[in-house]
């Protein structure tokens, strides 16, 4: 087991350098750079930039260099925790991205805590009365919240939240704490602001989730192992909780690694509507202006998310699953 | 006369499916008596699952009970409803305080497939001590020790370290001995087996069968055998109930059923199934036996495209000769530095044999003896890392393994493959037409007109209706799949059929009629089989030749009456003796099986012993009876 642990860990190192290079390409794959952007945008406002000014800064920010040696000082740099300049904002991207991070993963952990609380037992309820008047209904309902685009969702939410609730809209805290360090009140009124987004964001993933965990649960009743259970004199309850609903969670257990990107990625359009300080909207701006550390930073922390998601996984089916840990296979 | 335990009276099961209704049990009545065997057989089908599970009240959501009573009178029961005594489960209610009392308590099961029925992520230990803490209050210690003495007494060999066991880490016997120790651990008053060896190797059943019947003595608990195998019947049972479409034929003393069956349908059950000692020549009778197609008008297209051999080609060799073949297969590699050189299982070691145009060679092996391996190595679905394979065309010798390209395509035409598996076998989405039809369409014969009456001419062969051929194949049974199967493999007309266990997921009346097709399609095509099979009886029905093998190697060939009559390995012997016969006459003897020593090739006896030290060939004794052992065995064979 520490073997395999051990080795997990290794994998993930060249995985995270075939990444990074991809990453790293894709962003210069655009025609241009930042400092492109720049004059364009300059010259569309009217005014003009002098080209041994345009080289200076070409120089200093290394871009006339060759791909391979920008890629290389890049990655120098990260591994120093040095995830560059960024060119918008005039700082180190560390310091743009900053409480942007604890927010979104706030914002993230809540919402994969809304999808299991929700979708677990209507899941389960689902498949245990398939078929019946409640399972329809919650069917129904679970369609209509994969169909409703995320972001009208949120409109519609802010509206009530607003008129209903008196909470104001946007944002992720009220606005005079804004900038504010965290304090008993700013953790309050992000509580207050949180739920919203959760709920607008979690939305469809709860949908989907129930679905699976219905279809695993509805496979898993119909095992063998289940009717033993039964014959030996366990009571339903405690039998579906013991057997099936055990063997059942191997797929959800398995899909914690593709949540966590998910959430993080489609949340952006949500927190652009919204106006979340969370990443996804910095992450949108930066690769429209190409500001390439910016957004490589981002892309490689979402990288880093994902491969660090599927390895808590691998890590959790283990530990559930004697089958996996134990490595053998069925041997007849 | 010893009290009745169970009496089911006039049982009647429904299954609500989307067609309507099904009458799955249709007023059935027997009964148990305390400390007895009574056997429930039949087909599948006939309901004999539905009454076993309406006694426990595990019927499926969409069954239901919808008349009779099932009384049930171990003497202790005296809550809900009482019946003169005894406990009317039919009454109650199926998830009720009361059913899951008896459930696991005083009735208990066992299923055909150990490896499903138990949970495979909970540990032997925590499976059979929660059927003790349901019904007995221990502790979860006391739960443990118990759990662990049941195991001992189901002939563990290491109980202590079994409770930390999870069933996959375990061979089929044992799951199955987990099972029952699982459903016995509470002493229950009835034990219903509901197919309990059908899974498991011949060895491994007999063992089973001994097991069940010394537990019984022990615990004196009544045994519910449910099974389709009249040889299992034959062992275990004290009486029978013969059930057919959810109706009792005739039920009686084993002596009785056996000596002198009254209904048609169990005369005809009886004469269907292979057993040894059967006259030369005769043949079974199924129970609904098909009339094969004659030739077409202008003659058969089959017959038609058939070269026939020039004189002297036979003298090239035989039809299929293959010289020292193996197949490591490679351990699992995990990550990247996890691959080992030199292990992995040896699935088929210094394999040698050769089978002669127009005769039926008989493989005979347990599960994962190689046997599957060996025959794909043959139609080069596998290659082997050593040996050869020819393979006699017309006279020309060809090198099967170095066949590549375009010749390797017309080798294809000439072997043929039949699955075990009828099910799995046939792709659902296509028609039968298209099934039959695909092999002419990739090698390209005839235009479409020339395709559909081969097909029909096909249909006709193996007993189906051509009219049938736009169907799918889930419109079909379990044996006319397998007929579809066939008439699949001889669309190129093949010289050679590779036959993989084609018989073993058949009814004993299926089993009869395919085994009769086969052997009619041989004489009349003309056709050399190598029929791989784990049942003796199917094999000394079908074969000339014999070719016994085990772990990998082929231990001992001989013609089918030398096989028979004068076995020399002790594989053979150990595996002639397990095969329970649908004759009461003829017990097995379960005293002298040797638990497990008889596949085990390093605790074989001088000469046979295979270790590091002996490596044994085949040794002639004359005759053509070969058998692996050391060179010393011929001078003992013949002093």
């Amino acid at each position: 087991m520490l073997g395999y642990v051990i080795r997990r860990i290794l994998i993930m190192i060249p995985t995270l350098l075939a990444i990074s290079v991809i990453t790293f390409v894709i962003i210069q794959l655009p025609p241009g750079d930042y400092l492109t952007t720049l004059v364009n945008e300059m010259q569309s406002r009217g005014e003009g930039m002098d080209q041994g000014r345009l080289a200076m800064l070409r120089e200093s920010y290394g871009l006339d260099r060759p791909m391979h040696e920008q890629y290389a000082l890049w990655l120098a740099g990260m591994l120093r925790g040095d995830f560059g300049y960024s060119f918008e904002y005039n700082m180190p991207v560390s310091d743009v991205v900053g409480d942007r991070l604890w927010l979104t993963a706030i914002v993230s952990g809540a919402t994969i805590v809304f999808i299991w609380v929700v979708s677990f037992p209507i899941g389960i309820y689902s498949a245990t009365r398939q078929y019946s008047l409640g399972d329809y209904a919650l069917t129904f309902l679970g369609f209509l919240g994969l169909a409703t685009p995320s972001f009208l969702l949120a409109l519609v939410m802010l509206y009530f939240a607003n008129v209903w609730f008196g909470t104001s809209i946007g944002g992720l805290m009220d606005p005079r704490y804004l900038g504010q360090p965290w304090s008993w009140g700013k953790a309050m009124s992000v509580l207050e602001h949180l739920w919203i987004p959760v709920i607008v964001i979690g939305t469809a993933g709860t949908a989907a989730m129930i679905r699976r965990l219905r279809a695993n649960l509805l496979d898993e009743l119909h095992k063998p192992y289940v009717v033993t259970a039964r014959a030996k004199g366990l009571p339903p309850g405690r039998a579906l909780v013991k057997y099936p609903l055990r063997v059942a969670l191997n797929p959800f257990v398995s899909d914690i690694g593709n949540l966590l990107p998910q959430i993080v990625s489609g949340a952006a359009v949500v927190s652009v509507v919204m106006s979340l300080p969370t990443t996804g909207p910095m992450l949108l701006q930066a690769l429209r202006s190409q500001d390439m550390y910016l957004a490589g930073s981002f892309l490689m922390f979402l990288a880093v998310l994902t491969v660090i998601g599927v390895f808590l996984s691998d890590l959790a089916l283990a530990a559930l699953d004697p089958r996996i840990r134990l490595g053998g296979g069925a041997s007849r | 006369m010893s009290r009745a335990l169970l009496r089911v009276e006039d049982l009647k099961v429904d299954f609500h499916v989307p067609g309507g209704v099904v009458h799955a049990v249709r007023g059935v009545s027997f009964r148990v008596r305390a400390g007895s065997t009574v056997a429930l057989v039949g087909e599948s089908g006939s309901g004999k699952s539905v009454a076993a599970q309406s006694i426990l009240r595990i019927l499926p959501r969409n069954a239901a009970i919808t008349g009779g009573r099932i009384l049930f009178d171990d003497g202790t029961v005296n809550g809900g409803a009482v019946n003169d005594g005894a406990l009317d489960i039919a009454g109650l209610k199926a998830d009720g305080k009361a059913m899951q009392a008896l459930r696991g308590g005083s009735i208990s099961i066992i299923f055909q497939e150990p490896m499903t029925s138990l949970s495979p992520l909970h540990t032997v230990g925590d499976q059979v001590g929660e059927a003790v803490r349901l019904h007995q209050r221990v502790t979860a210690r006391q739960a443990r020790s118990l759990a662990e003495d049941m195991l001992r007494r189901v002939r563990f060999p290491d109980p202590k370290r079994a409770l930390d066991t999870y069933p996959f880490e375990l061979s089929g016997g044992l799951r199955q001995r987990a099972m029952i120790a699982m459903a016995l651990v509470c002493r229950p008053a009835l034990l219903i087996a509901d197919e309990p060896t059908t899974a498991l190797d011949v060895t491994i059943q007999a063992q089973i069968l001994k097991l069940i019947k010394d537990l019984q003595t022990d615990l004196g608990m009544a045994v519910l055998l449910i099974t389709h195998d009249l040889g299992v019947v034959a062992n275990l049972a004290e009486e029978v109930v013969v059930m057919h479409r959810g109706r009792v034929l005739e039920s009686g003393t084993r002596e009785d059923i056996f000596a002198d069956p009254r209904h048609p349908y169990l005369k005809a059950l009886l004469r269907a199934v292979p057993r040894f000692h059967m006259a030369p020549g005769e043949r079974l009778v199924p129970i609904r036996s098909i009339s094969i197609g004659g030739a077409s008008e202008g003659g058969s297209l089959l017959e038609r495209d058939h070269e026939p051999w020039p004189p002297g080609a036979d003298a090239a060799g035989p039809l299929l000769a293959v010289e020292g073949v193996r197949k490591r297969y490679g351990a699992r590699r995990s990550g990247w530095f996890g691959a080992r050189a030199g292990t992995g299982t040896l699935a088929v070691d210094d394999v040698s044999f050769a089978i002669a145009r127009g005769e039926c060679v008989g493989l005979v092996g347990e599960s994962g003896c190689g046997k599957t391996t060996l025959s794909k190595i043959l139609m080069r679905a596998l290659t082997p890392d050593e040996g050869s394979v020819r393979f006699n065309d017309h006279g020309r010798i060809v090198d099967v393994l170095g066949l590549q390209g375009d010749a390797l395509t017309a080798f294809r035409r000439k072997v043929q493959f039949v699955f075990q598996d009828p099910y799995g076998s046939l792709n659902p989405r296509m028609t039968v037409f298209d099934i039959v039809a695909e092999p002419l369409v990739i090698h390209g014969i005839g235009d479409e007109a020339e395709r559909a009456a081969r097909v029909k001419e096909l249909m006709g062969l193996v007993g189906l209706d051509a009219r049938h051929l736009r169907r799918y194949p889930h419109s079909f049974s379990g044996g006319q799949r397998q007929r579809i199967g066939i008439a699949r493999a001889l669309a190129l007309g093949p010289e050679l059929l590779l036959l993989d266990e084609p018989v073993s997921a058949l009814d004993v009346s299926i089993q009869a009629q395919v085994l009769n097709l086969l052997k009619d399609l041989k004489e009349r095509l003309g056709l050399t089989f190598l029929f791989v099979s784990h049942n003796l009886a199917v094999v000394d029905y079908m074969a000339d030749r014999i070719l016994v093998m085990c772990r990998g190697r082929i231990v001992e060939s001989a013609p089918r009456e030398a096989l028979f009559r004068n076995p020399v390995h002790p594989y053979t012997r150990a595996l002639l003796a397990a095969v329970p016969e649908p004759d009461p006459s003829h017990p097995l003897s379960l005293t002298d099986l040797e638990e497990g020593r008889a596949s085990d090739p390093a605790r074989w006896p001088a000469p046979f012993t295979i270790d590091e030290g002996h490596q044994p060939h085949l040794v002639d004794l004359g005759g053509g009876h070969c058998v692996r052992a050391d060179a010393s065995i011929r001078v003992r064979e013949v002093a």
